[in-house]
């Protein structure tokens, strides 16, 4: 019996999809590992360059460290946050009291407490040398008060009802005894924004930076990219090297800047822990963390690829066809 | 193969570097193409390898016509193309090997089946025992032979050739040569820039000669009879 056999072409010229990609993942290693190893066989240029990298990062990520925990800071005094209501003369004692009791029952209130007129004029003469003045009057001129306790200490909820217990016919006035907290906040919010375009510019300078590095690495190649093109190399493949030299610049750029940043951390930790220890506070100085090392990280890493494409691609322009 | 059709190309600056050029090689053959240093001989092989585009007429590669080549897609065509440069163009930074090799690694070969390719095409040039050293320690004729081993690698169907042979002696550039022939007798079209009239008068093969611009001769030379 005599078995037909199909034609068999050459068999090393059929490449299935797994190859192409285990080729294509190889190539890429050795590209990496010799970006890697260019970029360290020149290490004081490099050095600089990652230097200037991580300064333009750190110096941002410091600011919004700074911010943070400024912020962390007033959040834990805004906790402390208060109304103060001032109930109108003509309302008596016991009207005041029926007050701190209707305002205490609210949902969104801790608890209240009641300053008579009596023991408001006893503590202003206590914490004053001022009493005497105040004996020369016909009548305690100081107003009771009702001291509101949120259970809601965020600012918002805080001003929020201020406002509403402003309403009441019993009350003169209600003063949130959390102005500065709120200045503050502010503040920080402003600082925020500066933050926010301080990173942007110094963004775009890193972009320029790392554009320049590689164009410079690109004209020191600049045979190589003739040959390789003549002799049939892509653009992605001419891009290819340089790519992985924006990838390390970024890479090594944002963890020197989280070295610096810590390490600045750990310098300001001592004199920090004795001021929160003074202020009995609970304060803990917040460090770096993973989200906005994770946030840096993508930034410089995205600014390396894209200042090294660009570059690249300038060059290539200019190259025009060969 | 190669195929030009009342091709001109004008520089932006309004130099006419080719004048209504003609002739057409076929898959095999092993053509001169000389001519005086400004006659257009770097024109035209810049029009070939698609650095230039022709300003009118067509230039044509297999069945294609270049001018139809995206750009994206003339580095592929590009692979199809040998090209053994005047002053070699080798990299020192890398060994002989990695010279070779670089236009397979281009087209995505697996390590394996490259270096299969670029010791067979190291082999062929005699240079199997200089594979590990740089091309800096070379000799002119070594390095010169190391350009065509890369050239010839990837299993070019055209092979262009800019002045192989400039500063060769008479004996490496007749080995050269037959490197050459060999090549065109498997079916690669052979194309060699030169102005050496000594190397063309020694071979019966077909001339093209260029002056300013124009073809002034195609044929071959050692033959009676016409052109």
């Amino acid at each position: 019996m005599s078995v037909k056999q199909t034609p068999r072409g050459a068999t090393t010229s059929t490449v299935t999809f797994k190859q192409r990609f285990n080729n294509y993942r190889d190539h890429h290693r050795a590209i990496a590992k010799d970006s890697l190893q260019r970029l360290l066989a020149t290490p004081i240029p490099t050095l600089m360059t990652v230097l200037v990298i991580a300064i333009s990062l750190s110096l941002p990520a410091g600011l919004y460290l700074f911010l943070k925990n400024i912020q962390s800071i007033s959040g834990q005094w805004g906790g402390q946050a208060q109304v103060s209501l001032f109930v109108r003369p003509q309302v008596n004692s016991e009207q005041a009291q029926q007050l701190a009791k209707f305002v205490g029952e609210r949902a969104d209130v801790s608890h209240t407490k009641f300053i008579s007129r009596e023991e408001a004029l006893a503590e202003f003469k206590a914490q004053t040398e001022l009493g005497d003045l105040l004996a020369g009057l016909d009548e305690n001129p100081l107003p009771a008060v009702v001291v509101v306790y949120p259970k809601n200490t965020d600012l918002a909820a805080v001003e929020l009802l201020r406002a509403e217990l402003a309403k009441l016919g019993a009350v003169e006035f209600a003063q949130m005894d959390a102005q500065w907290v709120q200045r503050l906040q502010a503040m920080v919010a402003l600082g925020e924004h500066l933050v926010l375009a301080l990173s942007l510019g110094l963004a775009f300078a890193v972009l320029l930076v790392i554009i320049n590095t590689v164009r410079l690495s690109i004209e020191a190649r600049r045979d190589e990219i003739v040959i390789v093109k003549l002799v049939g190399g892509t653009d992605a493949f001419v891009r290819r090297p340089f790519m992985y030299t924006g990838l390390w610049y970024g890479l090594a750029g944002c963890i020197a800047a989280f070295v610096i940043v810590e390490a600045l951390l750990l310098w300001v930790r001592g004199p920090v822990k004795l001021l929160s220890e003074l202020y009995a506070s609970e304060f803990k100085l917040q460090g770096l963390g993973f989200d906005l090392f994770g946030l840096m990280l993508l930034g410089s890493v995205t600014v390396g690829l894209v200042g090294a494409h660009l570059a690249v691609g300038f060059h290539l322009r200019k190259q025009n066809n060969v | 193969m190669i195929q030009f059709e009342k091709v001109n190309k004008r520089y932006e600056n309004g130099h006419d570097a080719l004048l209504n050029i003609n002739f057409e090689l076929q898959a095999g053959e092993l053509t001169f193409l000389t001519g005086h240093s400004g006659a257009g001989k770097s024109t035209l092989l810049k029009l070939i390898m698609m650095i230039e585009r022709p300003s009118s007429g067509r230039v044509l590669l297999g069945q294609k016509d270049v001018s139809k080549i995206s750009r994206a897609a003339i580095p592929y065509f590009r692979r199809r193309i040998g090209m053994v440069f005047q002053n070699h163009q080798l990299l020192f930074d890398r060994s002989v090997y990695d010279n070779v090799a670089l236009p397979l690694i281009i087209s995505g070969y697996r390590p394996r089946e490259a270096g299969r390719r670029v010791r067979a095409a190291l082999d062929k040039l005699g240079l199997l025992d200089k594979e590990t050293l740089n091309p800096i320690v070379l000799s002119g004729g070594e390095q010169q032979r190391v350009g065509i081993a890369r050239a010839v690698v990837n299993k070019p169907s055209i092979l262009i050739a800019d002045e192989p042979t400039g500063n060769l002696d008479p004996e490496l550039s007749a080995e050269i040569m037959d490197l050459f022939d060999q090549f065109s007798q498997v079916g690669v079209t052979v194309l060699i820039a030169t102005h050496d009239v000594s190397l063309i008068e020694r071979y019966d093969h077909r001339v093209i000669t260029l002056q300013g611009g124009q073809l002034i001769e195609d044929g071959y030379r050692n033959q009676e009879g016409p052109l």
